[in-house]
C-alpha cells in the first residue's frame, strides 16, 4: 500500500493540567435524559445558515426537520426532541456569532417523525441515495468546521475524481476523547459509514488515521475493517488531526495553499461524522445528537451522547458541576476551542469538547521576542509566525499576506511554545480576519 | 451567572520562559567560568562579579532613564555581562569590565531597543570596542596555573594561536585549557559541557556550531593540506569553541531559519579561517568574525524564508 508514514515537520505534545485524556479515555459514553427544552440554531454548519420552517405553537416530532438549507453549501436542521415550539428568536453560538434559532419544550414522547425511516434496500444503496441522505438528514463534519457532508462526498462536479478517502481518528486536540471513544464502542458502524463514503465518493481507497496513544481503538477499527479499508496508527503529535497534515502523513500528499483536499485528490471526513453517515443511510436518522467530552476541572469527566440544542449547562451538571475556581470554558480543544461567557449557550452540531481551566487557562504578559525561532520550529505549516506577528503589529496587512498569514491554520502551536509568551495565534488570526475584509 | 474569561486559543502554554533560557545559558557558561577562576585565580572571579554587575545596573539605569519597564529580571543582563567577562583577560584592571558592560548594555542592546531588537552581539561588541581602544591591556594574558589563587605571574605570553603548533603547548593543554588566554575561552572540555547542556535543553539547535566548526575545519584542512594535528590545534585555540557554541548563537543577531542559520554558521567559519590563516594570529579573530556575520544575518534571514507547507506545484 501507498502509505508513506511521512511526518509533516514541527508539532507539539502539549500538556494536559487537570482531568485530561487519561481520565475518560477508557469510561463508556454515557447517554444523557434528553433536557425539558432545547435550542437548536440554525447555523451549526460551514455555508448559508438554514431558514426555519416552523411555526411558533407547532407540535414537531423527534427528527423532524425545522430548518432548511439555504443553496448547495448550507445544511438542514432537525429536532433533536420532541415536542412544542415555543420560542423562535436568536442565540448566541459558541463562537460569539448570533444566529436564528428554535426553542423546543420537549413533551419526553421522543416520537420519532415518519421521515425517519429504515432504508428500504439496506447493502444495495446507490452513490446518489447516500449522498442524498448526507444531504436531507443534515449531516455535517463533526471534528470542527462542520463543512456539509454531502457537498464532500458529491465528487460529479470535479476533475479529476479524489481517489483516496481519509478517514480522521487522531484527535490531536489535548483532553478530548469523543472520537476515541465512538471507535471503541461504535466501530461497525463508523466502518459502515467508511464503506458508504468511499461508495458516494467514488474513492478506490480509505486510510483511517489513529494517534498511536489509542492502541485500544487502532485494535478495534482493524478488527472491523476486514480488508475494505486501512487503519494507520500515526505518532501522536499535534496537530496530527488536521487535514492538510494528516493527507500528507497518511498520502504523501500535500494540499496546496489556498486549496481544498480534492485538489490532493482526497476528501476528508471525521469518524463521527462516518458513524452519523451510517445511521442517516440505514436508519434515515438525522443528526440529533453528539458525543460530547466534558474534561479538565471538572468532578466527573467524561463521554456524554446529547442532544444538539441542549445547553452547556446540561452538560456542566452530567460531569457532576466545574470544579471551584475556574477561569475559562472552552469549548472544543484546549488548544483551538474558543472560550464562553457562561454555560447558557446551546450544544450544536460541532461542538468537540468542553473543557475547565484554572490558572492554567491564565493569559500570560507578553514580552519582547527574543528571536528564538521556536515558533518558526513549531510551525507545521512551515511558516515563520513571528515574522507575520511583527506584520500585523505594525497594522501592514499585505506584508503580513506576502509573508503567508494566509496559509496559517491557527493550530496555536506558535503562542504554546513561545517563552515570551507572546500572542502569536492570534496577532495571525487578526492579519488574516483584516486581509479579508481588505480583500488582500 | 460567572461571567468567565475570553480569550483567543490556544488555551495552552508549555513552561519555557525568557528568562529560563537565560539561566539556562547561565548554567551553561558556570563551568569553563568555574574553570577560568581556577586557572587565572581571583582577579577573574572579581572580573566577571564586576562585568554582571555593571550590565544589570546598566540596563536598570537605561529602563529607569527611558521610563520603560525594568526588565533585570529576565535574566539577558547577566548573560551578557558573563559572557563579556569570559571573553577578557584575567590581566585587565577592574575597569575595564564595568565599561565594556555599560558600553554592550547601554550602546549595544538598549539603543537599539533592547532584547532581541540589537543587531550585534552586545558581549562581542563590548569586547571589540574594549580590544581597539586599550589592545595592549587587552592583550596580555596570564599564565594560567591551576589553584593559583594569590597572584599570577601576569606576563605577556601569546596565546597559543601567536605560538602556532610546535610552540609550548600540547593538544591536550588547549582541551584541558592550561594555556593564556580570556577568562571563559581557554577550557575547551568545559565549553563542551556546556554546550551539551544546551543542546539537552533545547536552547540551542545544531545548525550554527556544526556549520562554523565544519567550514573552519575543512578550510584549515585544505590549506593544510590535510595536516589533522594542525587543524585540531587551531579548532582548540582561541575563541573558537566559545563562540561557535556560545557567541554565534545568540538569538537576536542569527536567523530563525534552519538553511538560514546554516549560512550564519558557513559565513562565521569561512571569515574566522580567512583572518586567522591569510592575517595575524590575533585572539580577537572570532569575535570579529561573528560581528561581522551578525551584520549580515537580517539579510541571511531575508533570503532564506522558509517555503510554506502547502507551497507547492499546481497540477
Amino acid at each position: 500500500m501507498a502509505i508513506s508514514q511521512t511526518l509533516f515537520g514541527g508539532g507539539v505534545h502539549p500538556k494536559e493540567i487537570g482531568n485530561g485524556k487519561q481520565s475518560t479515555q477508557s469510561l463508556n459514553i454515557v447517554d444523557l435524559t434528553p433536557p425539558a427544552r432545547v435550542t437548536i440554531p440554525m447555523s451549526m454548519h460551514a455555508g448559508a445558515p438554514a431558514s426555519v420552517c416552523v411555526q411558533l405553537g407547532q407540535v414537531v416530532n423527534l427528527g423532524q426537520k425545522i430548518g432548511e438549507a439555504n443553496g448547495v453549501i448550507s445544511a438542514p436542521v432537525h429536532a433533536s426532541v420532541s415536542g412544542k415550539v415555543t420560542v423562535i428568536g436568536k442565540c448566541i453560538l459558541p463562537s460569539g456569532r448570533e444566529t436564528d434559532a428554535v426553542t423546543i419544550e420537549n413533551d419526553f414522547e421522543d416520537r420519532w417523525d415518519e421521515s425517519v425511516a429504515a432504508s428500504a434496500h439496506p447493502g444495495e444503496v446507490s452513490a446518489e441515495e447516500i449522498i442524498e441522505a448526507a444531504r436531507t438528514k443534515g449531516i455535517v463534519g463533526m471534528g470542527g468546521a462542520a463543512f456539509p457532508t454531502a457537498v464532500k462526498l458529491d465528487t460529479s462536479r470535479l476533475d479529476p475524481k479524489p481517489d483516496v478517502l481519509v478517514v480522521n481518528g487522531s484527535e490531536c486536540e489535548p483532553y478530548l476523547t469523543s472520537d476515541h471513544r465512538i471507535m471503541v464502542e461504535c466501530a461497525e458502524r463508523i466502518a459502515d459509514g467508511i464503506v458508504l463514503a468511499m461508495k458516494a465518493s467514488g474513492c478506490q481507497k480509505a486510510y483511517v488515521g489513529i494517534e498511536d496513544n489509542k492502541p485500544d481503538a487502532v485494535e478495534r477499527m482493524k478488527q472491523v475493517a476486514k480488508d475494505r479499508f486501512e487503519v494507520v496508527a500515526l505518532p501522536a503529535r499535534y496537530p496530527q488531526g488536521f487535514e492538510k497534515m494528516l493527507i500528507y502523513s497518511l498520502t504523501g500528499r500535500k494540499v496546496p495553499n489556498g486549496a481544498l483536499p480534492s485538489a490532493a485528490g482526497c476528501v476528508v471526513l471525521n469518524v463521527g461524522t462516518c458513524e452519523a453517515l451510517s445511521r442517516a443511510v440505514r436508519e434515515g436518522r438525522p443528526l440529533i445528537d453528539r458525543v460530547v467530552t466534558v474534561a479538565g476541572r471538572v468532578n466527573k469527566p467524561g463521554n456524554f451522547r446529547i442532544r444538539i440544542g441542549a445547553t452547556a449547562l446540561d452538560l456542566e451538571d452530567a460531569a457532576g458541576g466545574f470544579m471551584d475556581g475556574i477561569t475559562k470554558i472552552i469549548v472544543g480543544g484546549a488548544m483551538m476551542g474558543n472560550t464562553i461567557p457562561n454555560v447558557n449557550l446551546p450544544v450544536t452540531k460541532n461542538f468537540g469538547g468542553l473543557v475547565t481551566m484554572a490558572e492554567e487557562g491564565h493569559v500570560p504578559e507578553e514580552s519582547a521576542c527574543i528571536r528564538c525561532g521556536r515558533c518558526v520550529r513549531a510551525c507545521p505549516m512551515k511558516l515563520m509566525p513571528t515574522r507575520i506577528d511583527a506584520y500585523a503589529r505594525h497594522r501592514d496587512w499585505a506584508g503580513a499576506v506576502a509573508a503567508g498569514a494566509k496559509n496559517c491554520m491557527e493550530c496555536g502551536c506558535c503562542t504554546y511554545v513561545c517563552p515570551a509568551k507572546r500572542q502569536l495565534t492570534q496577532s495571525i488570526r487578526m492579519a488574516k480576519a483584516l486581509a479579508r475584509i481588505k480583500k488582500l | 451567572m460567572n461571567n468567565y474569561v475570553i480569550s483567543s486559543s490556544p488555551h495552552l502554554r508549555d513552561d519555557s520562559s525568557t528568562k529560563r533560557i537565560m539561566q539556562d545559558v547561565c548554567i551553561a557558561l558556570l563551568p569553563a567560568a568555574i574553570m577560568g577562576v581556577l586557572y587565572f585565580g581571583y582577579r577573574s572571579a572579581i572580573i566577571i562579579a564586576l562585568s554582571i554587575l555593571a550590565a544589570v545596573v546598566s540596563e536598570w539605569f537605561y529602563c529607569k532613564v527611558s521610563h520603560t519597564k525594568v526588565t533585570i529580571g529576565d535574566f539577558s543582563a547577566v548573560v551578557t555581562g558573563l559572557l563579556l567577562a569570559m571573553n577578557l583577560p584575567s590581566t585587565v584592571p577592574f575597569w575595564m569590565p564595568v565599561i565594556g558592560s555599560a558600553i554592550a548594555i547601554l550602546l549595544c542592546k538598549e539603543i537599539f531597543g533592547g532584547l532581541g531588537q540589537n543587531f550585534v552581539n552586545p558581549a562581542l561588541a563590548g569586547r571589540a570596542i574594549l580590544s581597539l581602544s586599550w589592545a595592549t591591556l587587552m592583550n596580555t594574558f596570564a599564565t594560567p596555573g591551576l589553584f593559583n589563587f594569590a597572584g599570577v605571574d601576569t606576563i605577556a605570553s601569546p596565546t597559543p594561536i601567536g605560538a602556532g603548533l610546535g610552540g609550548n603547548y600540547t593538544l591536550i593543554d588547549l582541551a584541558v585549557g592550561n594555556v593564556p588566554g580570556t577568562i571563559g575561552e581557554t577550557c575547551k572540555i568545559a565549553l563542551l559541557i556546556g554546550a551539551a547542556y544546551l543542546f539537552v535543553r533545547q536552547i540551542i539547535t545544531w545548525h550554527i556550531p556544526v556549520a562554523f566548526i565544519g567550514t573552519f575545519a575543512v578550510c584549515y584542512l585544505i590549506a593544510t593540506k590535510f595536516n589533522v594535528n594542525e587543524t585540531l590545534y587551531q579548532l582548540l585555540s582561541g575563541g573558537l569553541i566559545l563562540g561557535a557554541f556560545f557567541m554565534a548563537t545568540d538569538y537576536s543577531t542569527s536567523p530563525t531559519t534552519g538553511k538560514g542559520k546554516l549560512l550564519f554558521g558557513f559565513g562565521c567559519g569561512l571569515l574566522l579561517f580567512i583572518f586567522r590563516f591569510c592575517k595575524s594570529a590575533k585572539a580577537e579573530w572570532c569575535s570579529f568574525a561573528i560581528l561581522l556575520m551578525n551584520v549580515a544575518s537580517p539579510l541571511i534571514e531575508r533570503i532564506t524564508y522558509n517555503k510554506s507547507f502547502g507551497e507547492v506545484k499546481k497540477a
